[in-house]
């Protein structure tokens, strides 16, 4: 019992280190859920195999776990829709270049009861004050993610302190979308979503879009390739890649033409 | 809530249709649990069986301590491991994140503790049988962890099947640090959490339902592989 476990405890991992490493080509996608949720992987990253041979593995959490994740070296690629958080991801040297994949916008969802009548509405602050004069009950993801980031963006410019109201009518319920719109059902709340993981979102109850179409409501999705100078374990190469492949004209009509229900999700608009 | 019926169909469906990525999920939520309880066994057992061995100063504060270490939430031992494993981490060169491999270190972490501490319970009461034994034919410590163990073993297989249980069950370490991968680190908690997201309860509960049926398959098992063995000895 002196230095014997652990030789072997080392011994061990490094044999499953080398299996690990042995493995087909692969490169690692820190991602946001929404790509996730809608299916789009599930869509584009087969086609991606079959002509490259290169297994794409995505982890899907929140935009700001995503980037946490990639800061810590744990990816080659980072997928995530919040604009500024991925400038300053760039400007910090954990990324080489930010270029822009594709959009969608968000939109306010909420219970046929409609109880603020915010129903029909295209003023996507408006109706949010609306909300909190009622004091309608509000999910919010409250994870720091994507999504949150750009409501969070919409209550300042609502002029609303939803700080205060925090466990009132308005619930942070600190998780992903999915569980947010579960959470949102469940409890008679709007909440805003993107458009994608709503249309392909399963639980919908009574809920409907009741604001859309407000310019502050659009969505970026933007990619990046972890800086190699910065994490060595980094496949640039296989990285670099993948996003020429998304951004190149192929990539970008496949991208439009991924559709759920007949409704497109995502709106190429790479280099632009 | 129509969802019920419906997820048996569901669940029963994927069974019988053969469904080849449901195979593959619960192949490796078995391989993955499996392997850390088997680990989680091999560092349990000994140390159980030390602390009834041997009577050393603060063993009732080690014993208090692997006590509490049952209760540890999953998602801190994910977190934990993944700050370890992590690139930046100092374990980082291994590269072994977001592999099965990282799920069975942390499922190890987060039942060792189990097993040790129920298995110490187990043969303790061994101990107090066989102390007199142990004493006049002046069995050495190690002979007589190994003693209490072989013999201990009945017991001791429900201790391994509480440890399973916890260990399969888990989603919040797994999805940390295996990263819920499809094709590589989806097990059947984490593809439960994914489906619960996209809103398909229904499948969520199938899952669900699947995953609870392996459990009472595998709780047979070993009960019957017991009764066995129990026969046969005293036959």
């Amino acid at each position: 019992m002196t230095m014997k476990p652990a030789v072997l405890g080392a011994a061990l991992l490094s044999s499953l280190a080398a299996a690990a490493s042995a493995e087909a080509p692969s490169i690692l996608v820190q991602s946001t859920t929404s790509t996730q949720n809608s299916g789009f992987y599930d869509y584009i990253l087969p086609i991606y195999k079959s002509e490259t041979g290169v297994t794409v593995n995505v982890v899907a959490v929140g935009t700001g776990q995503a980037i946490k994740n990639a800061q810590n070296c744990d990816a080659d690629v980072l997928l995530v829709h919040a604009r500024a958080a991925e400038e300053k991801f760039v400007d910090g040297g954990f990324g080489v270049a930010r270029s822009n994949l594709m959009y969608n916008d968000f939109v306010i969802v909420g219970p046929a009861a409609d109880p603020a009548g915010i129903d029909g509405g295209s003023d996507a602050v408006a109706a949010l004050r609306t909300i909190a004069e009622k004091k309608a009950l509000f999910a919010s993801r409250g994870d720091d993610s994507g999504t949150n980031k750009a409501e969070l963006r919409l209550w300042d410019e609502a002029g609303v302190d939803t700080k205060s109201a925090s466990g009132g009518w308005y619930r942070a319920t600190g998780s992903g979308m999915g569980a947010t719109l579960n959470a949102s059902v469940g409890m008679g709340a709007y909440t805003i979503s993107d458009r994608a993981t709503w249309i392909s979102f399963g639980n919908k109850g009574d809920y409907r879009i009741t604001v859309e179409g407000d310019p502050v409501l659009f969505n970026q999705y933007g990619i990046i390739l972890v800086n190699p100078e910065k994490c060595p374990s980094v496949k640039a190469d296989l990285g670099q890649h993948f996003i020429d492949w998304l951004t190149s004209p192929q990539g970008q009509e496949l991208i439009d033409d991924f559709k759920l229900d007949g409704k497109q999700l995502f709106f190429a608009n790479a280099n632009r | 809530m129509q969802d019920f019926s419906a997820a048996f169909g569901l669940a029963f469906g994927l069974i019988a249709s053969g469904d080849a990525d449901l195979f593959e999920i619960v192949g490796l939520s078995m391989r993955v649990s499996l392997t850390a309880l088997l680990l989680s066994c091999l560092i349990g057992f000994p140390i159980g069986a030390l602390l009834v061995v041997r009577k050393f100063f603060g063993r009732g504060i080690v014993i208090a301590l692997v006590n509490s270490m049952m209760g540890f939430p999953p998602v801190v031992i994910g977190l934990l491991v993944y700050l370890a494993l992590s690139r930046a981490g100092p374990l980082g060169w291994l590269g072994l994140l977001y592999s099965p491999a990282a799920m069975i270190i942390a499922q190890t972490l987060l039942i060792a503790p189990i097993v040790a501490a129920l298995s110490r319970q187990v043969l303790e009461a061994l101990q107090a049988e066989y102390d007199e034994q142990f004493r006049s034919l002046g069995v050495s410590r190690g002979s007589a962890m190994l003693a209490l163990i072989v013999d201990g073993r009945y017991g001791l297989v429900t201790v391994a099947l509480a440890g399973f249980g916890r260990a399969v069950a888990e989603v919040g370490a797994v999805i940390i640090v295996g990263g819920n991968i499809e094709h590589l680190t989806r097990v059947m908690t984490t593809a439960i959490a994914l489906e619960t997201s996209k809103g398909d309860l229904g499948m969520a509960l199938a899952l669900g339902i699947i995953l609870m049926s392996i459990a009472v398959s595998v709780n047979l098992g070993a009960s019957a592989l017991r009764a066995i063995a129990e026969r046969q000895a005293y036959a």
